[in-house]
């Protein structure tokens, strides 16, 4: 089953990838956070690396992900994400952290 | 006429300049990649238009990106630097391992004569190069597995490969240098390297003389002369005449012979160009005068340069590599101080005026003669 999922990007990789305002990403499978960076990196290839590490596959320490004000940045990959998300009510939010600069 | 660009790189993105060869007007463009650090920025020597960045954030990594058009549009290259192998470790600031961690590219070199292969110095330290125009990116790991890595530690900056010298006369022969290991030469294509430090004396590390883990901070060669080598050390100014194979100290009357850039003259092998800087714990010029000193021979005897260069309140830093030189007849000198100004003198250095002002901190400076 493919799901269309939104996405908000911060404002440095919105202009790395091209776009403005959300992403809609169509999401085969069930909606985790690994299955939409998969896609995400599918659909806009500069962005590999700049969310979560090449290799590891980690978050990068500064970025997060939230959704329905939820906190997901320290869910494992494989976590289901909420409902809202799924049928494309809420946004799945990537955020520059807060850390000065 | 010819022409020059100055390539700047700062902490908040990336801006050119350019003008006629009469370097008196300057076209500002930028920034380019606005709010990105870009460490460097460098134009291939065999296709000025060819040109390559990179861009960085604590946020978001590393990206590398490629213009060839001089730098009007940019597309962004591989940015998937994977150390070769298992990473290990080299020391940590408290002297324990710590595992090799890819952090940024601070210095990019591209081929002298092939415009899609280039070299990037990164932090933790390695060399890695590309042969597709920066697409993709493979570590040369006989540097790295020399046997001194796990011994390396980082300067203040990181553990970072910033001097990349590709020897025009030996396409086999590359010098670079890291922060805090010392100088390393191959002459073999980046196959196996040795450390080339003797000579080096570091009052901060355990034995003054060691091989490696001196904080080489910027090397410069002239083309006419490769096997002539000049150093800024984290103290000292240090000359070789035997491609690095030993070091003699040319500090001569400088105020302090701590610093970060060196340069040479385009025309002249044996005058050269160092900023100097307070201290290690002080980095900005003795006495609040920004100066910069050059030497006619080769080192030792050293004049200041301060026509047009502020002499009464001036703490800016001069970082490594933001100092460079064009190549017209009469050779300018170009240099970005971290409070934002790019300085240029078309007379070798005898007179200076801003050619920008008011930019972010400016961490890279690199001309092309057109």
């Amino acid at each position: 089953m493919t799901q269309s999922i939104r996405v908000v990007l911060p404002a440095h990789l919105r202009n790395l990838a091209g776009v403005d305002g959300e992403v809609t990403l169509d999401v085969e499978g069930e909606v985790t956070l690994r299955a939409i960076l998969a896609e995400l990196e599918t659909q806009y290839p500069v962005l590999q690396g700049t969310i979560r590490d090449h290799v590891t596959q980690k978050r990068r320490p500064f970025v997060r992900f939230f959704a329905c004000e939820q906190d997901l940045s320290h869910e494992p990959p494989d976590t289901p994400l909420p409902e809202p998300v799924v049928r494309g009510a809420e946004p799945f939010l990537v955020v520059g952290a807060m850390a000065g600069g | 006429m010819s022409g020059v660009r100055v390539l700047v790189g700062t902490r908040k993105g990336a801006f050119i300049l350019t003008s006629d060869g009469k370097r008196e007007k300057w076209d500002v463009t930028g920034p380019h990649f606005a709010g990105w650090e870009i460490y460097h920025m460098k134009g291939s020597p065999a296709d000025p238009n060819r040109l390559y960045a990179s861009q960085s954030t604590g946020w978001f990594g590393q990206l590398i990106q490629r213009s060839d058009d001089g730098g009007k549009t940019w597309t962004p290259a591989g940015n998937k630097f994977v150390y070769d192998g298992v990473p290990g470790t080299h020391q940590w600031y408290d002297g324990t391992p710590h595992p090799w961690e890819f952090a940024r590219v601070w210095h990019l070199e591209p081929s002298l004569t092939d415009p899609d292969t280039v070299y990037a110095g990164v932090e933790d330290a390695a060399l890695f190069r590309s042969s597709d125009g920066g697409q993709n990116w493979s570590e040369l790991p006989g540097l790295r597995g020399h046997g001194s890595g796990p011994h390396w530690q980082p300067g203040a900056g990181g553990l970072c490969l910033h001097t990349i010298i590709l020897d025009p006369k030996n396409p086999q022969r590359i010098f670079i240098a890291i922060s805090a290991a010392g100088a390393f030469r191959t002459d073999n294509g980046g196959q196996t390297w040795q450390p080339i430090n003797n000579g080096l004396r570091s009052e901060g590390i355990p034995n003054p003389t060691a091989e490696v883990g001196h904080c080489v901070h910027h090397v410069a060669m002239h083309r006419s002369k490769p096997n002539v080598l000049f150093m800024q050390k984290h103290w000292d100014i240090m000359r070789s005449d035997d491609g690095g194979d030993s070091w003699k100290e040319v500090s001569g009357n400088l105020p302090t012979d701590f610093g970060f850039p060196i340069d040479i003259h385009a025309h002249e092998p044996e005058t050269i160009y160092v900023v100097p800087i307070k201290s290690d714990s002080e980095h900005f010029p003795p006495d609040g005068k920004l100066r910069v000193f050059r030497s006619r021979t080769g080192g030792n005897e050293w004049e200041a340069l301060t026509d047009g260069l502020p002499q009464k309140d001036c703490y800016v830093n001069v970082l490594r590599d933001a100092m460079s030189v064009d190549t017209l007849d009469s050779c300018g000198i170009y240099f970005g101080t971290t409070g934002g100004q790019v300085y240029a003198s078309k007379d070798a250095g005898d007179h200076w005026v801003p050619i920008v002002r008011d930019l972010p901190a400016v961490l890279s400076v690199e001309v092309q003669t057109l």
